[in-house]
């Protein structure tokens, strides 16, 4: 089968793949580059190699159930597709989400943002050849995930954001590791400033290399930082807020040329104005009140009382546990109840495990969550949600068709558009162009290929 | 320039093309009929309306006969901050739409992905051919006549380049 670039080569130039499985391309996508020499005289760029049919799965999966499968879209800010997702259902089923869960997704998606960011210009300036900066930004990363890890129990795969509010409250020694982690990324921060500003290699390999214009990056569909680097200063954060994001003082770096040193400053600035909303949402978030009453019991002599008789103990549970936070339930999870459910639903988040373990109607609610063809059962209808993620606008379409399951779930994935542009932007440049220019666009393959 | 402002410039000027207008969680949605479909977008493209950027398209199989196919298209005006969501159905039997790869260079890959998902044909469009799956790939998976976890055929190895 021959491709595009194949029937269009001419008969004297070579022909090269760049990829799939190159060690400059991070993430499988394949490059095919028609060459004289150096120069790139056509390109073609070939996706979905890690296409794993994310929206037909889905439309097999319950609401419930498919919140795992959006952690695996963007695999470095897993937090902010949660998000995404978890605000398109709340939209649809129009519940509000208790104060001190906005907070925390603020928090989270906030931490999710710098270690995308800090993921992307550390693997673009590994390519360029500054392994120390990819170094020192994996180990600032590091710290982020601590904080996301301590909270949620994992590093990428944290199905933290729930619809209605988020899985558990915030570690308790959360404010200890976040302090080390913005401490740690500005010191990170500014040593890679350091390293790379005025770094005439880098300077040479990223200025006027990979430009875009501003009509063209619209043209594309790009968004987030790659879109900002040329000069517009387009943020959903900013554009329709979301969460508490009107509240805060943040501001939206934008670049001038649309450049790879453009994209490189607007993330880097984007970092700095993360780590003050990380410090600006810290202070809002109040600590958590001392669970008061009587002292926790085991689970196991939890069910051996309550088989006597109700107990009103508090119960012993794992923190990673689902669900095991009854009594900060009011802080962390939606109590609506949309009427568009119907009399017989138990509302859109998981019943504490509290009753579930102890109470029969707590086991029953339990079940009407989780049989199929209950749970949460938005009523029919489209909805088009987006949030900012770390490159750029994540948007879900959802239809629903009144069932638990969606009828189709479609991801607008900021990568996709941005990819798009890259036949473009080699085209009659070097090859060794490609790897900066790659590298700015940040491609995650989870979402560009879904 | 208000909402209703708006919808009333949209039915003023191009109401042959428009069949409703209606609202979806906030959300201004217009249904178009198919033959109109570029020229509106041509018209939406310019001022007035302002709608600079393509964000999305996508499709929905409704699997009944006329009207089968939904393709739904997400537009932004970056100058006046407004979403708007476009729907038009095409028939099972033969689901061709005007491309607008014209129009926007997004275009170009996301009309790739219709078709490779669901078949659906984009005239004008440059290099209409699968994207996320292979040649060589049955089918259109996201059709709802389409199983899931179908296992497809094994194709012969790549030449290479």
């Amino acid at each position: 089968m021959e491709t595009r670039i194949q029937r269009e080569a001419r008969p004297e130039s070579m022909l090269i793949n760049m990829g799939p499985s190159h060690p400059a391309m991070h993430g499988t996508i394949r490059i095919m580059l028609e060459l004289d020499a150096e120069r790139i005289l056509n390109a073609e760029v070939e996706v979905g190699y890690l296409h794993r049919g994310f929206e037909k799965t889905c439309e097999n999966k319950t609401y419930f159930n498919l919140l795992p499968y959006t952690d695996r879209l963007n695999y470095v800010s897993p937090l902010i597709n949660n998000l995404g997702y978890a605000m398109t259902m709340e939209k649809m089923l129009g519940v509000g989400v208790p104060e001190r869960a906005q907070l925390i997704r603020v928090l989270m998606s906030e931490l999710s943002r710098i270690s995308d960011h800090l993921t992307c210009l550390a693997a673009m300036a590994m390519e360029c050849g500054a392994f120390t900066v990819f170094l020192y930004m994996m180990k600032a990363r590091e710290f982020l995930w601590d904080v996301i890890e301590f909270t949620t129990g994992a590093r990428m795969t944290t199905s933290y954001i729930r619809i209605g509010g988020v899985r558990a409250d915030l570690h308790p020694d959360w404010r200890g590791s976040l302090a080390t982690a913005v401490r740690e990324t500005r010191r990170v921060l500014k040593d890679v400033s350091g390293l790379l500003d005025k770094n005439s290699i880098f300077q040479g390999r990223t200025r006027g290399v990979g430009v875009i214009s501003k009509e063209d990056a619209l043209s594309y569909g790009w968004t987030g930082p790659c879109l900002r680097s040329t000069g517009i200063p387009y943020d959903v954060r900013k554009a329709s807020p979301y969460l508490i994001y009107d509240k805060l003082d943040f501001e939206v770096p934008v670049g001038e040329f649309g450049d790879n040193f453009d994209r490189y400053r607007v993330r880097m600035r984007e970092m700095e104005q993360s780590l003050r909303l990380l410090e600006q949402v810290a202070a809002l978030i109040p600590g958590a009140a001392p669970i008061t009453g009587e002292p926790a019991i085991e689970p196991a002599e939890a069910i051996r009382v309550s088989r006597r008789q109700k107990t009103a103990a508090r119960i012993r549970l794992s923190p990673n546990l689902e669900g095991s936070e009854k009594a900060r339930y009011a802080d962390l999870m939606t109590s609506d109840r949309p009427a568009a459910l119907g009399s017989t639903a138990c509302g859109v988040v998981v019943p504490p495990k509290e009753d579930t373990y102890t109470t029969m109607e707590g086991l029953i609610s339990h079940f009407l969550f989780f049989m199929n063809g209950h749970g949460i059962r938005p009523p029919k209808g489209d909805v088009y949600f987006s949030v900012e993620g770390g490159n750029g606008e994540v948007g879900f379409y959802v239809v629903s068709d009144g069932t638990d399951r969606p009828y189709r779930l479609h991801l607008r994935a900021p990568c996709f558009h941005v990819v798009s542009a890259l036949e473009q932007l080699i085209k009659g440049r070097l090859l060794a162009d490609v790897i900066p220019t790659f590298g700015s666009m940040n491609i995650i393959a989870g979402e560009l290929d879904r | 320039m208000g909402r209703e402002t708006l919808i009333d410039e949209i039915r003023t000027k191009l109401g042959d093309a428009v069949e409703s207008v209606s609202e979806s969680y906030g959300d201004d949605v217009l249904a178009v009929r198919p033959g109109f479909l570029r020229s509106l977008m041509v018209a939406l493209r310019a001022a007035p309306f302002d709608y600079a950027v393509l964000l999305d398209l996508t499709c929905v199989d409704f699997t009944a006969g006329e009207g089968r196919f939904e393709l739904v298209y997400h537009l932004y005006s970056l100058s006046r901050n407004v979403r708007l969501r476009l729907k038009t159905s095409l028939p099972a039997a033969d689901p061709v739409a005007d491309s607008i790869t014209g129009l926007w260079k997004n275009a170009d890959w996301l009309e790739r992905e219709v078709f490779d998902m669901f078949g659906v044909r984009f005239t004008g469009h440059p290099d209409l051919r699968r994207l996320l799956t292979y040649e060589g790939f049955e089918g259109h998976p996201l059709r709802k006549s389409y199983p899931w976890r179908l296992a497809q055929p094994r194709i012969p190895m790549k030449d290479k380049v």
